[in-house]
């Protein structure tokens, strides 16, 4: 039996460098395979368009395996696609109809300055990492393995927080552009552990404000974060970083 | 430490006013509420004439409370508004497709997409409203007696305003706005302040409705009662 194919209709943001301006172009992609990724589909259009002589669309990619956080945009509205818990290149075609037209457009916040197509630059992530998301480890002779004790409910609690890949999905469905999700999960992950704990007050003011100096939004409580999220992250994280922050502006230190 | 300057603009202290101011509005619409349910007693406004002449029992400690309540509405709408116009700064390019709730988990709705919306609404409902029984309160009432007393008769004031369907309209439909923004602030005031369980989340959430229908048909069933009934 031939393999049933599949054609879908792009319309791809298409935008040369970060201060330039972008617009969208269509294309159509034909013969494709219901089973091939969303980036899949993407080679095969970009294929075509250096074989035509043209500039292929730019996209972040790495692991292809939801794991990295490499890549992410946003597909008719929806942060990697109509699927939950799903990294755009573990999107597969066919959750789409033949026919389909398709809007593909980059993660938009000021915070997220387009590089080129699809390709924003993520740094601001980076910085709010290294503002505070750390534990700070003294050199010297290394401790005994499970000198530390850890419950298992506890690292079980740390362990969904850390399970963020940072591809900064929850900064492009909040409709105030908020990236407290990705920082909460961060907070959250160290302030249950023992080992971050130490730092956890100097910590949450840090992250907190580099959010707020990278200029991203505030959270409105809406929670689509939590929906688009690759990894299901809870704003349950949100509620904590809510309350390691009341914490820290009432502490001595 | 934080400092509190900083503290109190920062992505989550700012919140911590919203909601703060979010709960103490809350806890006045109730209490409002309740005493204008005299309102709805058939007997020509002397119920409700007896409860509102309690106030004038104050004495000159009414003023400091309605500072009190005017301050917290003041901040109230300067956080919201500065908080509402960071968020539109964060994304100055928005999206052709806008956003399509994955639904799950998300509150995205017409209440939490538009809580700066239904604010403003309220806010200006608010100053016609405080025009409309406060100031027109001192400025326009007749008095009547109660207990051998001169108290301003606040029900003609009120019987008056609602024979007119033009301010029955208006306060139905601003009761609309505030519905909406209840709907999502009862739950995002706890969600802010950090007092959220997951585990208790959906429940809040839909308490939050309940609250806010039983609040919103209170307060709405006033004008249509009195114009279409008393
Ligand atoms: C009867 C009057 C009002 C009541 C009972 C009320 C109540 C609330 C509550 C409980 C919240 C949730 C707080 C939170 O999310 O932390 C809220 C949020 C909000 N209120 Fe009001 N409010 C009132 C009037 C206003 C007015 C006049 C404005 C005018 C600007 C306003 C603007 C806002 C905004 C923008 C938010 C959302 C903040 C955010 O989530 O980003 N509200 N309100
Ligand atoms: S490329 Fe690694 S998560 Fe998609």
């Amino acid at each position: 039996m031939a393999q049933q194919t599949m054609t879908v209709h792009l319309k791809v943001w298409r935008q040369s460098g970060s201060d330039s301006q972008g617009r969208f172009e269509q294309y159509t992609a034909e013969d494709l395979n219901p089973h091939m990724s969303f980036l899949e589909m993407l080679d095969v259009v970009n294929e075509d368009l250096i074989h035509a002589g043209e500039d292929p669309i730019a996209f972040d990619s790495d692991c292809r395996e939801g794991i990295c956080g490499t890549c992410g945009f946003v597909i008719n509205g929806q942060a990697h696609g109509s699927e939950r818990g799903t990294t755009v290149c573990q999107l597969h075609m066919r959750s789409f109809n033949d026919g389909d037209t398709i809007v593909i457009e980059p993660w938009r916040a000021r915070s997220f300055p387009v590089i080129k197509d699809l390709v924003v630059d993520r740094d601001a992530f980076d910085r709010i990492i290294s503002a505070g998301g750390y534990v700070s480890v003294g050199t010297g002779p290394k401790p005994d393995a499970n000198s530390i004790k850890i419950g298992k409910d506890v690292s079980d609690k740390a362990f969904d927080s850390a399970a963020c890949i940072g591809c900064g999905a929850c900064v492009a469905a909040c409709p105030n552009a908020s990236a407290s999700l990705f920082t909460g999960a961060k907070i959250t992950q160290l302030a249950l552990l023992p080992q971050g704990k130490p730092e956890r007050t100097r910590r949450v003011q840090r992250m907190v404000h580099q959010m707020e100096d990278e200029g991203f939004g505030n959270c409105s409580n809406i929670g689509e974060c939590e929906a688009v999220c690759p990894k299901e992250i809870s704003i349950d994280n949100i509620a904590k970083m809510k309350r390691e922050y009341l914490r820290a502006m009432l502490s001595d230190t | 430490m934080i400092p509190l300057k900083r503290a109190l603009s920062s992505p989550v202290g700012r919140k911590f006013v919203m909601s703060i101011s979010g709960i103490a509005l809350v806890l006045f619409v109730i209490v409002h509420l309740l005493g204008n349910l005299t309102l709805y007693v058939p007997d020509g406004g002397e119920t409700f004439n007896r409860y509102a002449a309690g106030f004038d029992a104050i004495g000159p400690a009414l003023y400091v409370i309605e500072l009190g309540l005017l301050a917290v509405i003041v901040i109230h709408i300067g956080w919201g508004i500065t908080t509402a116009l960071k968020n539109r700064k964060a994304r100055p390019d928005d999206y052709a497709v806008s956003v399509n709730s994955k639904g799950g988990p998300s509150n995205l709705s017409l209440a939490s997409k538009n809580m700066i919306v239904t604010g403003v609404a309220l806010g200006i409902f608010l100053v016609v409203h405080i025009w409309h029984f406060r100031i027109r309160k001192i400025y326009v009432a007749d008095n009547t007696e109660i207990d051998g007393q001169q108290h301003a008769d606040l029900y003609a004031l009120v019987h008056t305003a609602f024979s007119d369907p033009f301010w029955v309209a208006f306060y139905v439909g601003a009761m609309v706005f505030f519905g909406f923004h209840l709907r999502h602030g009862f739950w995002s005031t706890l969600q802010s302040l950090g007092a959220m369980k997951p585990e208790w989340s959906k429940g809040i959430y839909a308490l939050g409705f309940l609250v806010a229908v039983v609040l919103t048909v209170g307060f709405m069933g006033i004008p249509l009662y009195i114009y279409f009934l008393a």
